[in-house]
């Protein structure tokens, strides 16, 4: 029986370069079986090894429904992420996966989706754009908030734009501080809720960034009556097994890695507000 | 024969026929694991002979505080604890769970480290050493993923169990359940000492296969009055946890002062959760060969305890003590009920024993939980 944490070589087919930090690998299994047989849910992650170094926790982006490929968008942070920004076209290296629960996007068809988002581009949110600009008529309307530091840490700005064009899309971005010739909000990411337009009646919310951020976007949400069991969030921890095994990503009842990294609201509230877990 | 003694039950052993027992796993292709005294404390190591055993020696145990003494009684069981139970025999410090071979074209090729390991009986397993293999089991094993390499140390163990004498000063299995008296299964064969011998009975079939291999003899009713009594005085302990589940108690004392008190007192060395029977944390690294060709993934155990173990990316979450003590036990004691529907704890008092500064986690919980707020 295969040992269930070691990973199966995979082939860079595609590396493309997002901006000075951040660069997508586009994967897929050199093993055919094994590729065939993978499948996944956008929120979902994989455990990336680089050969000598390690392994870090990235989540997919790319469609379910590609079956011949997978891609992962990476922001270049630190040891890791760092050499495998050097991964060029043919390299190989280890993949387990994929992990965790996903956004359950299915139970969230025919209602209007809020994605809110902090920090530079989130990844586990990036999939789900991909995701509902695919399957449009299936969602109602769709509200895309993202808010950064500083209006030059946006990336994919001309893909915000192209998304705004989509029917019954909004778009909203809010930077704490702007550069020149930026065309949205400048201020904190609160300041977006007052364009957004939506049914809190029937809507989901997902989010993705800093817990600070997040706060403050479910405060809020809830403020203009969202029910909390509405609420979506992706949590990040420490990661060093994926399985439930290691304990690093324990957070009071739950390990991020399985239960997570994509909790309801209710599910992770109790210790929410509390610094430490 | 006198005429307590019951002829159907062929159950005990005489002290001097011990070493047949071990003689006997041998032959049936175990290597022996028991008690011994190494460096002024009982661990468990390999052993072969009866002689190896720790013969009449008595732990005594206190907060920071561990000392033997030789009683010169024969007994071998006549100690309760020493710093380890099972856990480092199953769930290694270290060990390689993959290596991974890089070709010159770049290729890789994993492969994985488990082997088969031969089968180990454990000699003197205790009550609360039992309930804590239950724990790892339940981590795991029962889990939605398998861990192949504890599962395969684990399928072909032997467990020789131990009910207790007596206790330590610092065991309260009493009140949280898990001792002193082996209850329910989990062992292959159990033992009940007595100064002459022992009372052994099998809980598995591979026990019976053993124990029909010994020199056994009857046992009489006064045998068994004794066993029962001193159990009954191993059961006052000094130490207790309240039997009521504290999950909601304590989530709810997060900011409690004395946690703030903990910080000035824990020195966040991690030995608790070293000695802990059921404390799982650990972490993955990678060891590339000198040949730049080949590469071992290897797991450690990691401490709570320690700053890398809440690292992400550009922080600490638990940058200080008061909230890595917190995080050790709002986790043991109450959101493993949530996890494993039990608590995390089975009352055997070695982090009270081998903490450097003498930390007593029952007293921190009567204060945490009683509403006695003096930290
Ligand atoms: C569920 C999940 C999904 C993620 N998805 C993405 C993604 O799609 N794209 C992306 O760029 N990043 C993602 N991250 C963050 C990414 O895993 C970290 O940036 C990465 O682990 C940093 O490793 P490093 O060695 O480069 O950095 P260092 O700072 O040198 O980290 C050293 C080690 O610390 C641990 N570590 C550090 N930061 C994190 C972290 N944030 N989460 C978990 N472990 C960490 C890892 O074991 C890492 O190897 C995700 C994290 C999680 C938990
Ligand atoms: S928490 Fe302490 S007393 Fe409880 S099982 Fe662990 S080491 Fe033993
Ligand atoms: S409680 Fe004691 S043993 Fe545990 S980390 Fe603190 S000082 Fe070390
Ligand atoms: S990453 Fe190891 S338990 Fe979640």
């Amino acid at each position: 029986m295969d040992n269930v944490g070691m990973p199966h070589e995979a082939e860079v087919v595609e590396k493309i370069i997002e901006s000075k930090s951040i660069f997508t690998l586009r994967l897929r299994f050199t093993d055919p079986q094994v590729q065939a047989s993978y499948r996944f849910l956008p929120g979902q992650f994989n455990m990336l090894y680089l050969y000598g170094a390690g392994e870090v926790p990235i989540s997919v982006v790319s469609d379910p429904l590609d079956e011949h490929i997978f891609d992962h968008a990476i922001r270049a942070v630190g040891r890791i992420t760092n050499a495998l920004s050097r991964l060029e076209q043919g390299d190989r290296l280890g993949v387990r996966g994929p992990y965790g629960r996903g956004w359950p996007l299915q139970e969230m068809e025919a209602n209007d989706l809020v994605l809110i988002t902090g920090g530079l581009g989130c990844a586990p949110l990036v999939s789900v754009i991909n995701y509902v600009m695919r399957r449009r008529e299936l969602f109602n309307r769709f509200v895309i908030m993202q808010g950064v530091k500083h209006s030059d840490d946006l990336i994919w700005r001309s893909r915000y734009q192209e998304w705004q064009q989509q029917p019954d899309t909004q778009v909203y971005l809010a930077a704490d501080q702007a550069g020149p010739g930026w065309p949205w909000t400048t201020g904190p990411i609160s300041a977006l809720f007052k364009q957004a337009e939506f049914d809190v009646a029937r809507s989901k919310a997902m989010l993705c960034g800093p817990e600070g951020m997040m706060f403050v976007a479910i405060d809020e949400l809830t403020r203009r009556g969202m029910p909390e069991s509405d609420i979506w969030l992706s949590m990040e921890r420490n990661m060093q097994c994926a399985v439930g095994h290691c304990g690093h990503c324990q957070y009071g009842p739950h390990f991020v890695c399985k239960q997570g990294p994509v909790f309801s609201y209710p599910e992770v509230r109790q210790l929410h507000w509390v610094a430490g877990f | 024969m006198s005429q307590d003694t019951d002829q159907t039950r062929l159950d005990y052993l005489d002290r001097p026929q011990f070493q047949s027992l071990l003689d006997v796993l041998q032959d049936a292709g175990f290597r022996c694991v028991g008690p011994q005294v190494s460096d002024h404390a009982i661990v468990f190591e390999e052993i072969s002979y009866v002689g190896q055993l720790p013969t009449g020696m008595v732990d005594r145990q206190g907060p920071g505080r561990y000392t033997l003494k030789d009683t010169g009684t024969g007994r071998f069981f006549y100690w309760v604890s020493g710093p380890q139970a099972l856990k480092p025999h199953l769930f290694l410090p270290r060990e390689v769970l993959w290596q991974v071979d890089r070709d010159d074209d770049g290729k890789l090729h994993f492969s994985s480290a488990c082997g088969q390991p031969q089968g180990v009986a454990f000699i003197g397993v205790r009550s609360c050493d039992l309930a804590a293999l239950d724990l790892l089991d339940r981590h795991f094993l029962q889990g939605d993923y398998v861990d192949s390499a504890y599962q395969s140390r684990r399928q072909q163990i032997f467990i020789i169990a131990v009910n207790c004498a007596r206790s330590a000063e610092t065991c309260f299995c009493h009140s949280t359940g898990d001792g002193p008296q082996v209850r329910g299964g989990g062992y292959d064969l159990l033992l009940s000492e007595l100064d002459e011998g022992f009372i052994i009975t099998s809980g598995s079939s591979k026990g019976d296969e053993i124990l029909v291999r010994l020199p056994l003899r009857a046992s009489t009713n006064q045998q068994h009055e004794q066993v029962r009594q001193e159990l009954v005085s191993a059961e006052q302990q000094q130490r207790s946890l309240p039997s009521t589940d504290l999950n909601e108690k304590l989530m709810s004392q997060l900011e409690h002062p004395r946690w703030d008190d903990l910080q000035e007192r824990c020195l966040s060395c991690g030995n608790c959760t070293a000695v802990c029977p059921t404390c799982f944390c650990h972490s993955e690294i990678d060891h590339p060969g000198l040949n730049g060709m080949t590469s071992e993934h290897i797991r450690e155990w990691d401490s709570c305890f320690t700053s890398g173990h809440s690292y992400i990316h550009g922080h600490v979450l638990r940058d200080d003590t008061r909230k890595r003590y917190r995080q050790w036990l709002t986790h043991k004691l109450a959101t493993w009920h949530d996890q494993y529907q039990r608590s995390g704890c089975v009352g055997c008092g070695r982090c009270i024993t081998w903490c450097p500064v003498g930390i007593d986690l029952t007293e921190e919980v009567a204060v945490i939980c009683g509403g006695d707020a003096h930290g």
